[in-house]
């Protein structure tokens, strides 16, 4: 393999990798305050591409992602609202099954309101055939963007979690929901919040991806499916090591390609999911005796 | 077996009976092609109800087992082996009877598996594959059981799409009838759309009296202890794991079969139906019928799935369930059927409870 060829790959990896991660990271923030996987949480992605991809037509780009992400955080919240909010301690099996019901929702409204056809947000800066040249290999300039985007977003967060009193909020919630409460902290309010944050994040991983992935309303589920890999590969409800988890994937699903056929991609990332699951399900930076305590 | 449950099944034969008897006095015998596709559905819903209803595990890939039994009898008796013919193992097969020639449209002789034996290494491989994923998989819960057995129903649909054999996107046309007794075929014959109508709710019969036997034996009994709370049911003595294993490679087995014949039905197979939208629309009418019950499911099951293969829903097909779905966890988790719509009415007109409502509950 030439050095050329090899940061190519790399660069693929590292794309999709800090998406993965992205999405990973939306799923903690929801786990994190209420103990539910979110089913759904892909389909916030792909309304955000979608989203914005419609507001282009009237807007310029940069207002029609703002607007993108704005709207996929007031549907987050709606459904939070709707679906959940008013639940009282449903059990795990439920919260899947409703989940799962939210996503096939989203996703068929999305197929009538959309269609079947395939779209992209432009270019951020200049087009499909330009490139910048890294490492000897020629990249596309929208790499660079969904880097930059995603590690923005990594960084913000953990400054938002550690030094803002609702970031703190938020993690005395996921450590402790009833001695939150008796703080004075409004838990519901909390969770809310973690739906809108977490659409909002994967709303904007949905514009930065779309001009290199493109959007469908199907496009979703694979995207829900590799973040939540991720989720468990770094260890469910860590989002730092989320973003180690999903470079991890993204670089060995980006090599594989070069030994194995495309088409089996996906599974080979779901099977690394299976291994992972079955020989060390609080992933490989979570503490086993941890992860015995917490409810799945 | 109770004569409760006695009556039940006796009145499901009654009413598959009357329901040819009507279709065939009021002419409107397509209706029959839907109904037999039905209780093949419905054999996969009522094995998914055990593991889901009786044992509490959920499991979204069991459209997976439904394609693993599909893909491996469509793909053994539609291949045609003519051109092995000198390989000696091909030459075993054909000497002991396995292999059978028929000729196909153009009069050109085809050579390829017998559905019987098909059948039979389906199911075996349904069996073995359920069995080795069942044993790591069914030792986590909750989130991650349906992670892992939605990736299993993931990588299922990847291969079947990417293996040239099992025809990739296209699927696998051109089934040949399964031919179960001489003169007794399952095909999608016009002839034969009766006696093809109650080989598959024959099926759906038989499967429903051994799973009846099956919750009324200890083995029942122990999956509903699992249901209600894993950790006492060990302390209890009961194997746990086992149980679950059992259940999980028995309602894969009730999958593959639903496969076979459906499969063999419809003569051919696509990726679509191992797809993950098909494994989350059985979740969905199992837990929609109410999942500690056969009934429940078989019914609801009959009726969605009426619906939908008649195109009732049109292209909001997978709306109708997904607003279902949700609707039925929100306001009642434990299927509709269940829902107690009297005494729910009662306690809305009359806020105090009759007297004998507690006496009832507990017994």
């Amino acid at each position: 393999m030439t050095t050329a060829l090899f940061a190519q790959y790399l660069f693929a990896g590292i794309t999709y990798g800090i998406l993965y991660a992205i999405v990973a990271i939306g799923f903690n923030i929801i786990y994190n305050t209420t103990g539910i996987i979110n089913f759904a949480q892909g389909e916030f992605v792909m309304l955000g591409g979608m989203i914005a991809i419609t507001f282009n037509a009237l807007f310029p780009l940069p207002v029609a992602i703002i607007l993108a992400v704005m709207t996929t955080m007031l549907i987050g919240a709606a459904i939070e609202m709707i679906f959940i909010r008013w639940l009282d301690s449903p059990s795990v099996l439920r919260m899947i099954i409703i989940t799962i019901g939210i996503s096939i929702l989203i996703r068929e409204l999305a197929l009538h309101i959309w269609g079947e056809s395939v779209r992209a947000l432009p270019y951020f800066q200049g087009n499909e055939i330009s490139s910048v040249r890294i490492l000897g290999t020629n990249i596309s300039p929208q790499v660079l963007w969904v880097i930059g985007t995603c590690s923005v977003i990594v960084v913000c967060l953990s400054i938002f979690f550690k030094f803002t009193s609702l970031g703190r909020e938020m993690r005395a919630c996921s450590a402790n929901r009833v001695a939150a409460t008796l703080c004075g902290i409004d838990t519901k309010n909390m969770i809310t919040f973690s739906f809108m944050l977490s659409a909002g994040i994967g709303a904007l991983a949905g514009c930065v991806m779309s001009p290199i992935t493109y959007t469908q309303y199907d496009g979703g589920t694979g995207m829900a499916i590799k973040g939540f890999t991720v989720a468990i590969l770094g260890g469910l409800g860590n989002s730092m090591a989320a973003v180690a988890a999903g470079l991890l994937l993204g670089i060995i699903e980006a090599f594989s390609i070069s030994v194995v056929p495309l088409a089996f991609q996906d599974a080979i990332s779901i099977s690394i999911l299976l291994i992972i699951l079955f020989i060390r399900p609080h992933g490989i930076f979570g503490r086993s005796d941890i992860a015995r305590l917490k409810e799945f | 077996m109770s004569t409760k449950n006695i009556f039940h099944l006796a009145a499901l034969a009654a009413l598959v009976i009357l329901v040819q008897m009507g279709t065939a006095w009021t002419e409107t015998g397509y209706y029959l092609t839907q109904l037999t596709m039905i209780a093949y559905y419905s054999l996969l819903i009522i094995g998914l109800c055990m593991l889901m209803g009786y044992a509490g595990q959920i499991s979204l890939g069991h459209a997976g087992f439904f394609g693993i039994g599909g893909y491996i009898s469509a793909a053994l008796t539609s291949h045609n082996f003519a051109p092995y013919q000198s390989n000696p193992f091909v030459n075993f097969l054909i000497s002991n009877g396995l292999l059978v020639g028929r000729t196909d449209l153009y009069g050109e002789t085809l050579l390829s598996f017998h559905p019987w034996p098909a059948c039979i290494i389906a199911i075996s491989f349904t069996f073995i594959t359920a069995f080795i994923i069942g044993i790591p998989v069914l030792k986590l819960k909750g989130h991650y059981l349906a992670m892992a057995t939605l990736g299993f129903g993931i990588i299922i649909y990847r291969v079947v799409l990417a293996t040239e054999a099992f025809g990739e996107a296209d699927g696998l046309s051109e089934v040949p009838g399964f031919e179960l007794l001489p003169g007794l075929v399952v095909s999608g014959d016009f002839d034969a759309r009766i006696e093809n109508y109650y080989i598959a709710w024959g099926f759906v019969l038989l499967g429903i009296v051994l799973l009846l036997n099956l919750t009324n034996s200890r083995v029942g009994r122990a999956l509903r202890a699992i249901h209600g709370s894993e950790e006492a049911a060990q302390a209890m003595g009961v194997n746990t794991a086992r149980y679950k294993l059992y259940i999980f490679v028995l309602s894969a087995v009730f999958a593959a079969l639903a496969g076979v014949f459906l499969t063999h039905y419809n003569g051919g197979v696509g990726p679509s139906e191992t797809g993950i939208m098909k494994s989350v629309r059985y979740v969905a009418i199992v837990s929609i019928g109410g999942m500690a019950n056969i009934w429940g499911p078989l019914i609801m099951g009959v009726i969605l799935n009426f619906m939908s293969l008649r195109g009732l829903l049109g292209s909001y097909d997978d709306v109708v369930f997904g607003v279902i779905l949700i609707l039925v966890m929100l306001f009642a988790p434990h299927g509709i059927l269940r829902l107690n719509v009297w005494s729910r009415l009662r306690l809305f007109f009359f806020p105090t409870p009759a007297k004998s409502s507690p006496l009832k509950e507990n017994q």
